[in-house]
């Protein structure tokens, strides 16, 4: 038993670009969630571009936080514990994420003069608690602008542009679907799939891609087909739009 | 030891000596019996060296197993306090809500697929069987979604009929998002709910390990939460951009937050259990080699005791017949 432990233990190597053959069937057809977007991203994209370098992501938002830390709403985790301690006295109760995270501050009387933006992606935190003084996210409504004091928001992303100012440095990052939300203190969250900076696209692919789905979407029999080919073509003529605009 | 071989053959110089022969098979018999009746002489060297031989191997096994769970566990770790940031725009938005009461509750226990991992398998499962009565009522009740062969193996015992999903093999290729978030899609589809209960351990270092709970509310919960004021009160106040209606936004938010928060789990899981296996394969090797030292030490007796016995019988033989 031992033996055969140690012998399927010697794989597993770090792999950082989703898988591309597992995903035979997309069970995605009606909803505006383009999740394989980042499938065919990083088919887009340089193949240097998929490795991100581990080393260099700033996670100042990473746990080292204790749990001490104040939570947002007290009143709701005591009645927790007191359930559980009814239940089950003998087990420590299980901790919530709130513990981890730093709270955030109240919403200010004035607004404020920088907007705190962070950029998260399921590989690393792009951006984390960065001060800036605009960003552009590409929101399924259009191109929106965020500048400090900016009304509550949750806005849906569809694939496109964001753009990071800072003073005159513009960072721009193509993103495939995602959420941000954007609250009242000025700090913005925008959470994607996928986020490759400009410079990374292979253009050539792209036009490539762009063909072959338009040529698919013409040739699509099932829904399921053409809803695959329409995210395609849409992801494909961002990335276009991207690289000339 | 040797002064009862000595007493020993004190007696037998008590036996008649006549002719060599019967003496000597007189002898032989006599320690034949003698070594039937005292232990560790009783031993022979064979068998000790037999455990050595087994001990040593397993020694030798768990100390590779421990070499190869370090060297997968620097890369999960990576990976997982690079995840870290994935999950806290949701909670900064939604907040973090244990005990918000809803109907159907559905457990989503994450445990490993191998054993040997120490007890974060029967941590996870005891979390989630109590969680399991903090949310059981008169019309409610909890059904488990399992990810793992060890959990599910804990948890077929008394709650078979609570569990609706169960996974296995999740960690068969390295985790990436994409896989995850088609687990997730195929979890919300075949389950109903009105809040998931994801359950795993955080990795804190390579000994602590915290029980963690998150929660996922439903949409139409966060909608009905949110009109009744509390801690999602708040979120009337935001505008929403984009989808047609504010609930189909919603959807997708909690789809999003699901893979998500799903992705992080089951890399801090994977995290835990190679660091417990870490741990419990290097405390077993040591105790493998403090065994070792003592059957060695076993077995050196047991090795001398056999020689001083046969230069007693020759001296002793020897001195017979000189005297």
């Amino acid at each position: 038993m031992l033996g055969s432990i140690i012998s399927s233990s010697g794989y597993g190597f770090f792999q950082n670009s989703p898988s591309r053959s597992s995903l035979g069937w997309i069970q995605n057809e009606g909803k505006a969630m383009y999740r394989h977007v980042s499938r065919l991203l990083n088919r887009a994209s340089a193949a240097a571009a998929g490795v991100r370098s581990p080393a260099s992501s700033c996670s100042r938002s990473a746990s080292r936080v204790l749990s001490t830390d104040v939570t947002a709403a007290p009143a709701l985790d005591s009645t927790f514990l007191e359930t559980w301690k009814k239940v089950a006295p003998t087990i420590d109760p299980p901790t919530t994420p709130l513990t981890f995270m730093k709270p955030r501050p109240a919403v200010p009387s004035t607004i404020p003069t920088k907007l705190t933006v962070n950029f998260v992606l399921p590989y690393q935190s792009e951006i984390s608690n960065k001060e800036v003084d605009m960003v552009i996210i590409p929101a399924t409504t259009g191109q929106m602008g965020v500048l400090p004091g900016h009304v509550a928001t949750i806005a849906e992303l569809k694939p496109g542009v964001m753009s990071v100012h800072e003073g005159n440095d513009v960072t721009k990052y193509f993103v495939s679907s995602g959420f941000a939300f954007i609250h009242a203190n000025s700090y913005a969250d925008i959470v994607a799939v996928e986020a490759v900076p400009l410079d990374q696209i292979d253009p050539s692919l792209v036009q490539k891609g762009l063909a072959d789905f338009t040529q698919k979407l013409g040739s699509a029999v099932s829904d399921l087909e053409k809803a695959e080919a329409q995210i395609g073509v849409d992801v494909h003529s961002a990335l276009n739009s991207a690289l000339t605009g | 030891m040797a002064m009862a071989a000595l007493r020993r053959e004190g007696r037998r110089f008590l036996l008649p000596t006549a002719s060599s022969a019967p003496t000597i098979a007189a002898r032989s018999a006599i320690s034949n019996e003698e070594s039937c009746l005292f232990g560790v002489r009783s031993i022979s060297t064979q068998i000790v060296r037999n455990r050595m031989k087994s001990v040593k191997n397993i020694q030798k096994i768990t100390k590779a197993m421990k070499m190869v769970a370090a060297s997968k566990l620097r890369g999960v770790q990576i990976r997982t306090e690079a995840s870290r940031g994935v999950w806290q725009p949701f909670i900064a938005l939604l907040g973090d809500s244990p005990s918000i009461d809803v109907k159907k509750n559905v457990i989503v226990t994450v445990s490993s697929d191998k054993g040997l991992c120490g007890g974060i398998n029967s941590t996870s499962v005891k979390v989630s069987k109590a969680l399991f009565k903090v949310y059981s009522g008169p019309e409610k009740e909890p059904k488990y979604v399992i990810l793992g062969e060890k959990g599910k193996a804990q948890l077929v015992r008394d709650s078979k009929d609570h569990i609706m999903l169960s996974v296995s093999e999740l960690q068969k290729n390295p985790v990436n998002y994409t896989q995850v978030s088609v687990l997730a899609d195929d979890i919300l589809k075949n389950v109903e709910f009105d809040a998931l209960r994801v359950v795993y351990n955080k990795f804190r270092s390579i000994v602590l390990f915290i029980p963690t709970v998150s929660t996922i509310l439903s949409p139409e919960t966060i909608e009905k939460e949110s009109e009744a004021g509390g801690s999602l009160g708040d979120l009337d106040l935001y505008e929403i951009e984009g989808g047609e209606t504010k609930s189909e936004v919603l959807q997708n938010l909690t789809e999003f937050q699901f893979s998500c928060v799903m992705f992080n789990a089951v890399l801090e899981n994977a995290c835990s259990e190679l660091g417990a296996r870490m741990s419990a394969m290097d405390s077993s090797s040591r105790n493998a080699g403090e065994m070792l030292d003592r059957l060695t030490l076993a077995y050196n007796r047991t090795r001398q005791a056999s020689i001083t016995t046969e230069l007693i019988e020759i001296i002793s033989g020897a001195s017979a017949l000189e005297g």
